[in-house]
């Protein structure tokens, strides 16, 4: 399996008051808790169960992640960009695990 | 308000024309330039000798939201597995101690342009090589390493991932090296032979009736140039071998082994009909 790793892709700068489309993918298996291995044993559940999404400390974006969601959850969303500054994603793990990840955006 | 009618009748009659040529199956008339940087091209005249006047990329005959998710390196659902061949790439294996990169280095500069190239004459082997063959090569030889199975281990993603090194780039084989014009030839005679119950060739759908429909689906040129192909029926990797072996399968026939001599002469044919077409790998199919 391959690390997880989050990745977000947004535009660099934006006018104010724009809104703006942002794209987050993180490499996660997802393990449902409902699948069995070789031996008949069931297989932990291990999933992303949260992601937010904050501007200069402001929420824009949350949800609760179910296991229902396959490997790799890749979630777009829209923001209104007032002035420049950072957005800050947080993906939160089953097994306590924080991912986060940062994007910068400036004003035009 | 009558003009009001007019409008909304109008807009239908157009929106039937627009359904009516988004149905036809033919390829659609459209760019390909991914990220909005690399022009790709998906259309081109074909080689002398080629039976078709045009060589199309697959890509033109899926839907608009598939074409997208290639468009997009970001929402192509592949990248990750060539996220995953570039970790093979790096990782040390086998009995020398050496990884791919401990000989080949940055794959962004020495792998530039290689994969366009493949299916290549191995001059040991005395037969053509395609890159996962490379790779084996390489392991068994430089690394001390097993080589993969068909399909498995890191096969698949470390193909992606050499193969999208050459991203953009023409698709050109060189006939003239050692004896790949006779595997051509071979390749060739495949192409145009009917197997199985259904006594279907592959020239029967991809060169007499791309365009058309197959049941529910479009039939396109047949075209390789985007393998490892992430295929979303399969929600994976499909390598070449896998794909031809799909097909001959859905003719009812018995289907050779990957890598046989029938299917490597297959792959060099079939990679010559696309020659001009940009690498696309990984591209996004239905």
């Amino acid at each position: 399996m391959a690390a997880v790793k989050p990745r977000v892709k947004g535009p660099k700068s934006a006018s104010a008051g724009e809104v703006i489309t942002i794209k987050t993918l993180i490499s996660h298996p997802m393990e449902s808790g409902q699948r069995k291995d070789n031996d008949g044993n069931a297989i932990p559940r291990q999933i992303i169960n949260k992601f937010t999404c904050e501007f200069n400390g402001q929420m824009v974006f949350s949800c609760d992640i179910d296991p229902a969601v396959s490997a790799n959850p890749y979630l777009e969303f829209t923001a209104k960009v007032n002035e420049a500054g950072s957005f800050k994603f947080t993906w939160v793990d089953d097994d306590g695990s924080v991912y986060t990840d940062e994007k910068e955006i400036a004003l035009k | 308000m009558k003009k009001h009618y007019l409008v909304v009748a109008a807009s239908i009659a157009l929106a039937g024309a627009v359904s009516a040529t988004a149905f036809a199956g033919g390829p659609v008339d459209e760019e390909l330039v991914i990220d909005g940087e690399i022009q790709m091209t998906t259309r081109t005249a074909a080689p002398e000798g080629h039976p078709l006047d045009e060589v199309i990329s697959g890509w033109h005959y899926r839907t608009k939201e598939t074409r997208a998710l290639e468009a997009d390196t970001f929402e192509n659902p592949a990248m990750l597995g060539v996220e995953d061949g570039e970790q093979i790439w790096n990782t040390v294996e086998g009995t020398e101690g050496k990884s791919c990169a401990s000989c080949h280095g940055d794959a962004s500069e020495s792998m530039a342009g290689v994969g366009a190239h493949f299916p290549k004459w191995d001059a040991d082997s005395g037969r053509p090589i395609n890159i996962e063959l490379q790779i084996n090569k390489c392991r068994e030889e430089r690394m001390g390493a097993e080589p993969y199975a068909f399909d498995k281990g890191g096969q698949k993603p470390l193909t992606a991932y050499i193969k999208h090194q050459s991203l953009g780039e023409p698709v050109s084989l060189d006939l003239a090296e050692g004896d790949m014009q006779s595997w051509w030839d071979k390749g060739k005679e495949l192409y145009y032979t009917r197997f199985g119950q259904l006594n279907l060739s592959c020239s029967n759908c991809h060169e007499d009736h791309n365009g058309e429909y197959i049941r529910a689906d479009h039939l396109s040129q047949g075209q390789v140039n985007g393998f490892p192909t992430y295929r979303l029926k399969q929600a994976a990797l499909v390598s070449v071998h896998n794909r031809f072996r799909g097909c001959i399968r859905d003719t009812r026939a018995e289907y050779p082994a990957a890598f046989s001599d029938e299917l490597m002469a297959l792959e060099v044919y079939v990679t010559w009909r696309g020659t001009g077409l940009s690498v696309e790998t990984p591209a996004v199919r239905q």
